[in-house]
């Protein structure tokens, strides 16, 4: 017989996310809170983003990675909110029965009242590239490189070229270089950068690291070790231009080619995947389609800043302790559309008549256009938007007064000139 | 006349700023920042361009990193470097810690930012 605690609300991943939504259901008066980590720390991803530039919204100062996580562990030490580490989850289904592990529990099941999904999410690993040539090794994404580095010591490599422009890869370019190694150039696939403005800025520029726009990398070279990787231009269909193909010389080839967010438990759970965000369809309080599971952080959209998980991670906790407390919600059944220009919102859904940011990402980089939103075709609400971009998340409210202004259960996100 | 196109990094805004220099060099304006920082970023970033330096140092049981405290000098990032790289920890550490009081002759300290791991 497998072992079944009760829980009333179980989060699943102790990174920002499950810490921040932790915190504010205790601050709601939640107690029985249970966060479950597979690793054998709390603190997610931001235990090896040893570089600074976290929490300027959340804290009004600027703090590297392991500090910002380090002010919501003490939280949780502090509420003594139980974690246990070590411990994966293996299956949940749509009853919130959890199936999870560890060496000291065995496998064991936990009946929850709500469960909060906060797993984070991974990166796109070369297998998912397509490109051609050897598989020496020297071959890593930009993460694990940063893991070796940042929380191991080692060094992946001497002279290193990097494949994609995502803040990972340019922090990486600055990392790399500071401890002694020559980054040949960073490779984008792209026209323009995934990455923050102010990282090419002090990751690329400050060390003369080129960024090559619309380029990629062909070939990897080398048998035993990376010897060198053939980059060449791309058309406006992102396919090599063959004569503008030439040779780098490295050791060492990062990878920092997108997120996935990692949702094989959401999955089990029988809960509805947005196609363009690989997350969870949910609702304004991040509510999946499977009552009483929630979601929140890179699970559910990957985030540029963690500030923004945060803020996200305690919408989504006051929705769970909500949803425990047995307090109907349902007043509205709005489905959110885009038009494309604007990629995806999250929420996708609005179920309550309050104001509600919405947070989307665009597909190109536009200038001076309204971001409009319209019920039956008559525009609700327009804001005029200098400057949009893939790499920046953006936000817009829409208040109370609007939402009830909707007709037909339906409105359409899109950009106008 | 001259000026300079800069990208500030104080903020994840990334605001585009320009700044404009009158015949000797001198600073004349600063437009397209939109906060105190902004501003204060780009005189110093035309007069004398200062870092925050984030990384590990070693210590007995492991690595733990580091951060200066406050910003350095842009010319003096690798000297910093090399003297915490050359620094090795030899007392427990907690988050705050001060492990070099006035790294590479700058002034400024060298705390810690994570646990041992």
């Amino acid at each position: 017989m497998i072992k079944r605690i009760k829980k009333e609300l179980v989060i699943v991943g102790g990174g920002p996310a499950g810490m921040s939504a932790a915190v504010a259901a205790y601050e709601r008066g939640l107690r029985d809170i249970l966060i479950l980590e597979r690793d054998n720390a709390l603190g997610g991803i931001l235990r090896q983003c040893i570089h600074n530039g976290f929490g300027l919204h959340r804290f009004g100062e600027e703090l590297t990675g392991p500090e910002y996580a380090h002010r919501y562990i003490e939280k949780v030490l502090e509420y003594k909110i139980p974690y246990m580490l070590e411990t994966m989850v293996t299956g949940i289904d749509k009853n919130r029965i959890l199936t999870a592990q560890n060496c000291k529990e065995g496998i064991f099941e936990i009946e929850a009242g709500a469960i909060i999904l906060a797993m984070g999410c991974r990166e796109r690993p070369k297998g998912a590239l397509n490109i051609a040539g050897t598989r020496p090794s020297g071959v890593y994404t930009a993460g694990t490189a940063q893991k070796y580095v940042n929380m191991k010591g080692y060094m992946p490599g001497k002279r290193v070229v990097i494949l994609g422009s995502g803040d990972i890869g340019l922090i990486m370019a600055r990392r790399m270089t500071l401890e002694g190694a020559k980054v040949e150039c960073v490779c984008e696939l792209m026209p323009y950068s995934g990455g923050l403005a102010r990282n090419i800025e002090q990751c690329l520029n400050d060390f003369d690291i080129p960024l090559f726009l619309s380029h990629t990398v062909i070939e990897i070279h080398g048998k035993e070790r990376v010897t060198g990787v053939t980059i060449a231009k791309v058309d406006e269909n992102r396919r090599p231009i063959m004569d503008t193909a030439r040779f780098i010389e490295c050791d060492t080839l990062l990878l920092s080619c997108g997120l996935i967010p990692e949702n094989e438990l959401t999955r089990s759970a029988g809960i509805t995947i947005d196609r363009v965000t690989n997350g969870a369809v949910v609702d304004g309080s991040r509510e999946t389609d499977v009552k009483g599971i929630f979601a929140c952080g890179n699970v559910l959209h990957v985030h540029d800043l963690v500030d923004y998980v945060s803020e996200e991670a305690e919408i989504c906790a006051c929705g769970a302790v909500d949803f425990i407390r047995g307090q109907a919600k349902g007043e509205a059944d709005i489905n959110i559309r885009t038009d494309g220009k604007v990629r995806y919102t999250v929420p996708r859904k609005l179920t309550e008549i309050k104001d509600t940011t919405l947070y989307f990402r665009v597909s190109d980089i536009f200038r001076d256009v309204r971001l409009t939103v319209k019920s039956a075709d008559r525009v609700i609400l327009s804001k005029k938007k200098q400057k949009l971009a893939p790499g920046e998340m953006e936000t817009v409210t829409i208040s109370a007064d609007v939402i009830r202004e909707i007709k037909n259960g339906e409105i359409t996100v899109s950009l106008e000139a | 006349m001259k000026e300079r196109n800069l990208t500030c990094i104080v903020c994840p805004k990334g605001c585009q700023i320009k700044v404009l220099f009158d015949g000797e060099g001198k600073i004349k304006e600063v437009l397209g920042y939109t906060c105190k920082r902004g501003e204060e970023y780009a005189i110093t970033e035309c007069t004398h361009p200062r870092r925050t330096v984030t990384t590990t140092m070693k210590t007995e049981s492991g690595i733990v990193a580091v951060k200066t405290y406050g910003t350095v000098p842009k010319e003096d990032v690798f000297k910093v470097m090399d003297e915490i790289n050359r620094t090795r920890i030899t007392r427990d550490v907690k988050i705050g810690d001060v492990l070099i009081e006035d790294v590479a002759g700058t002034g400024v300290k060298v705390v810690a930012t994570s646990e041992v791991q």
